[in-house]
C-alpha cells in the first residue's frame, strides 16, 4: 500500500497499464507535453513517447472518433476530454458509434474505448468547466459509466476500464484530485464493474452517492450521527451497470433512501436510482426517497456554492426521512 | 449564379474515352479475365438493386438505398483493397464488399434483417457489416466513419502494417464536422487512409452547389495538406487507377489521399423519396447515357471480349445469383427474440437479463 491523491492514482495507473500493454495510447488535448490540464498524464509523453501519447488536434468528436477506429483495430485508447463539460462535441460519436457498435455488428466489432473526463463542480469552474453529465451516457445503451470516489477505486477502476471488453465513460471528480487522499494497493488491483461499496455502514437511512458527492455525504452522516442517526453511505462507483442488489438490501434495511448528485435533478441519474429503489423496496419503506442535487439551472459560476448540495443540505433530507 | 468552372487543378482523370476506347496512357492494365469479372461484379450490384426495390415494393423488406449509377466506383475501388485493408463505407458501397469476397448472401440477408443476418437484424437494410473482410458496420449519420477509419489506419501504421484503411461517402458528407476532423487528423498524422468521396450530385434532395461553395470537393484536400484526386467516378478503369495509386501510396508510408470521384446515383436517394421533386428527367437523361455499365461493356466490345450473348450471359448470370441468394435467406427463421438484449455489452448486465426474462415470460413489466 502507498499513500496517493485521487490524481496520483489515475495518473500511476496509466503509467502501469501503459508498460504493461503496448496496446494501451493515451490521446486528448494537451495531454502530450502539457502532461494534460490538470497534469493527469504527466510523464507518459516522456517515457512512451509521442506516437503512444498522442497531442490531439482540437475536435472532441474527431478525438473520439479517430479512438474508435483505433479500438477497432486492436489498440486500446484511452482518451481525455479536457472538461466533462466539452465532451458534447464528441457526443455523436460516442451514443451513435461507440456505444453501438458491438450491438449494430451483432457482435463482431466491439470497440473498447476508455474515455477520462474531469467533471462536476467547486473549482470554480463556472458553466463550461463543472457539469455532470453521467446522466446523458447511462440513458445510451451499450456504455459503463464509472465515477471512483477513492484513490484505491480509481486504480483499480480505471485498470478495469482499459482492459475490459466494453467502452468505459470515466468521470473524474476533479474536486477530488488533490483533496482526497488514501491508502492504494501497489500492483494488480482490479475493481470490477457493477460492485459498488458502502463507504460507511448505518441501519436507519440509505445514503447513495458518488463522485465528489461521496465525501459530501460522510460529512453529512457525521453531523446527523450527533442526533444518533446512523447513516449507510453507498458509493455505487460503477453507475451503470448499477449495483442495484447492494442498495436494495441496504434500503431494505434501513427503510429510507436518500439519493446524492451534483448533476440537475430532472432526469438525472437520482431519478433512475429512486425508481429502481421504488420498484424494489417499497414495502419497506418509512418514508417518501429523497433527492438532493444541482438544480435545473445551467451551472453557475458566482452562486456555485449555493448550486451545488453540500453537507447540510444533504443532513436536511436525511432528518426529512427519519421524522416523515 | 456563377457557374462553375471546371477546375485546371483538379482535372477530371479519365480512362474511358468517348469512342469506347482506353486512354493508354491511363489505362490501368488488367488482364482480360479480371476486366470481365469487374463487369460481372457491376453487374451482380445492378441485379441486386433491381431485386431489392422490387423487395421493397413488394413489402419483403422495408427499405433500400439504391446504388444503380455508382456502380464504378464502388467495384473499382474495390478491385484495389485486399486482405488486411480496412473498410468503412457508406450505404451505396456493397460493391466494394462483393470485390473482397463478401458472399451475396451476407449482404442479401441484411437487407431482411433474420436469423441469417450476422447482424441479427439491427439495423435497416444497407447497414453492411462483415468482419471476415474488415467491413465495419454502416452507420446511417452521413461521414461519421471517417475518423475511424483515421483511427484503424493509425493503429495499422503503429504496429508497421502495410495497411489502409478507405472510407467512402458521398458529397454531402464534406460538410460535417467528422470529413473536417478526419482529413485533419489523417494530414497530421499521415495515416494510410483513402477518403473516397463519391459525389453523386445530390444529398437526398440537396445538389451539391450546396454543400459547398468550392470549385470541386478535391479541392478541400489542400487545406489538409494531403493530395486531392478528381476522377470520372462513371469509369470504372479510370476509379480503378486512381485508387490503386493512392492505397499503394498509403501502404507504402505515404500517407493519406482524398479522391472525388464525380458520378450520378441514377434512382432515388431510398424508396422513400421522389427524386422528380429535384431534379430534371432531362439531367437524369444526360447522366444515363454515361452509365457506368454500358460505358464499360462498350470498351469491352472494343476490346473483343463482349458481344451481345456474353452480355446478356453476365446479365442473367448476375439476376440469377441475387435470386438464389434471396431465396436462401427467405428460408431463414425471424431474430429470435431473446437476442434483442445480446451484444449490448459483453457480457449481459442484470437489467438486460430482467427485461429479457420478463419479455420471454409473456408476463410484461419486470416487477
Amino acid at each position: 500500500m502507498t499513500q496517493a491523491t485521487l490524481l496520483q492514482a489515475i495518473r500511476d495507473t496509466l503509467h502501469e497499464e501503459m508498460a504493461r500493454d503496448p496496446r494501451v495510447v493515451v490521446m486528448g488535448e494537451d495531454v502530450g507535453r502539457e502532461g494534460g490540464v490538470f497534469r493527469v498524464t504527466e510523464g507518459l509523453h516522456a517515457k512512451f513517447g509521442p506516437d503512444r501519447v498522442l497531442d490531439m488536434p482540437l475536435n472532441e468528436g474527431g478525438i473520439v472518433g479517430m479512438a474508435i477506429g483505433m479500438a477497432l483495430n486492436g489498440l486500446r485508447p484511452v482518451v481525455e476530454i479536457e472538461f466533462a463539460d466539452f465532451i458534447f462535441p464528441a457526443f455523436d460519436q460516442i451514443v451513435s458509434e461507440l456505444a453501438k457498435l458491438r450491438y449494430r455488428s451483432g457482435g463482431q466489432f466491439p470497440a473498447p474505448v476508455v474515455i477520462r473526463a474531469p467533471s462536476g463542480g467547486g473549482i470554480k469552474g463556472g458553466h463550461y468547466h463543472s457539469q455532470s453529465p453521467e446522466a446523458h451516457f447511462i440513458h445510451t445503451a451499450g456504455l459503463v459509466v464509472v465515477s471512483p470516489s477513492t484513490p484505491a477505486d480509481a486504480k483499480g477502476l480505471l485498470a478495469s476500464a482499459i482492459r475490459g471488453p466494453d467502452p468505459v465513460l470515466f468521470f473524474e471528480p476533479k474536486a477530488l484530485y488533490r483533496t482526497v487522499k488514501g491508502e492504494v494497493p501497489e500492483g494488480e488491483h482490479l475493481v470490477p464493474f457493477g460492485k459498488g461499496r458502502i463507504a460507511r455502514p448505518g441501519e436507519d437511512v440509505t445514503l447513495v452517492a458518488w463522485g465528489a458527492m461521496v465525501p459530501v455525504a460522510e460529512k453529512a452522516a457525521d453531523a446527523v450521527a450527533a442526533e444518533g442517526v446512523r447513516v449507510e453511505v453507498i458509493d455505487p462507483r460503477t453507475l451503470w451497470p448499477l449495483d442495484i442488489a447492494l442498495i436494495e438490501d441496504s434500503v431494505n434495511r434501513t427503510g429510507r433512501a436518500v439519493v446524492l448528485h451534483e448533476a440537475p435533478r430532472a432526469c438525472g441519474f437520482g431519478a433512475e436510482v429512486a425508481a429502481l429503489v421504488q420498484e424494489r423496496c417499497f414495502l419497506h419503506l418509512k418514508a417518501p426517497i429523497a433527492r438532493v442535487t444541482g438544480y435545473d439551472t445551467p451551472f453557475p459560476y458566482a452562486l456555485e456554492k449555493t448550486y451545488l448540495p453540500d453537507p447540510e443540505k444533504t443532513a436536511g433530507a436525511i432528518r426529512a426521512a427519519m421524522n416523515f | 449564379m456563377k457557374k462553375k468552372a471546371e477546375s485546371k487543378e483538379y482535372p477530371m482523370v479519365t480512362v474511358l474515352l468517348p469512342d469506347g476506347m482506353a486512354d493508354p496512357a491511363n489505362d490501368p492494365g488488367l488482364p482480360d479475365p479480371e476486366l470481365l469479372a469487374v463487369f460481372g461484379k457491376m453487374n451482380l450490384v445492378r441485379a441486386m438493386d433491381e431485386k431489392a426495390i422490387a423487395l421493397q415494393r413488394s413489402g419483403r423488406i422495408g427499405f433500400y438505398v439504391p446504388s444503380s449509377g455508382q456502380e464504378a466506383c464502388s467495384v473499382g475501388a474495390g478491385y484495389c483493397v485486399r486482405e488486411g485493408d480496412w473498410l468503412f463505407p457508406a450505404y451505396r458501397d456493397h460493391g466494394m464488399a462483393l470485390m473482397r469476397g463478401c458472399p451475396l448472401v451476407t449482404l442479401v440477408a441484411q437487407l431482411y434483417g433474420n436469423d441469417a443476418d450476422p447482424t441479427r437484424g439491427r439495423q435497416m437494410p444497407n447497414h453492411w457489416c462483415d468482419q471476415r473482410i474488415r467491413l465495419v458496420s454502416v452507420s446511417s449519420p452521413v461521414a461519421t466513419q471517417l475518423p475511424h477509419a483515421v483511427g484503424a489506419s493509425y493503429a495499422a501504421k503503429l504496429r508497421g502494417e502495410p495497411v489502409a484503411a478507405i472510407a467512402t461517402f458521398g458529397d454531402g458528407g464534406t460538410s460535417t464536422g467528422e470529413f473536417h476532423a478526419g482529413m485533419n487528423f489523417a494530414g497530421v498524422f499521415r495515416t494510410p487512409t483513402i477518403f473516397l468521396c463519391e459525389n453523386n450530385q445530390y444529398a437526398i434532395s440537396v445538389h451539391v452547389s450546396r454543400q459547398t461553395a468550392a470549385p470541386t470537393l478535391a479541392a478541400k484536400a489542400a487545406a489538409y495538406g494531403i493530395p486531392g484526386i478528381r476522377v470520372d467516378g462513371n469509369d470504372v478503369l479510370a476509379v480503378l487507377k486512381v485508387a490503386r495509386e493512392a492505397l499503394e501510396r498509403a501502404r507504402s508510408g505515404e500517407g493519406p489521399t482524398m479522391i472525388e470521384a464525380v458520378t450520378y446515383r441514377m434512382g432515388p436517394h431510398s424508396t422513400s423519396d421522389d427524386p422528380s421533386v429535384y431534379r430534371t428527367e432531362d439531367e437524369v437523361a444526360q447522366w444515363r447515357r454515361k452509365d457506368p455499365i454500358r460505358r464499360f461493356a462498350e470498351h469491352l466490345r472494343k476490346r473483343g471480349l463482349l458481344d451481345d450473348a456474353a452480355e446478356e450471359a453476365a446479365r442473367s448470370e448476375a439476376k440469377e445469383a441475387v435470386q438464389r441468394a434471396v431465396e436462401e435467406v427467405e428460408a431463414a427463421p425471424p431474430v429470435p427474440v431473446e437476442s434483442l438484449f445480446e451484444d449490448v455489452f459483453a457480457e449481459m448486465p442484470w437489467h438486460l437479463a430482467e427485461q429479457r426474462d420478463a419479455l420471454l415470460s409473456g408476463k410484461g413489466e419486470t416487477r
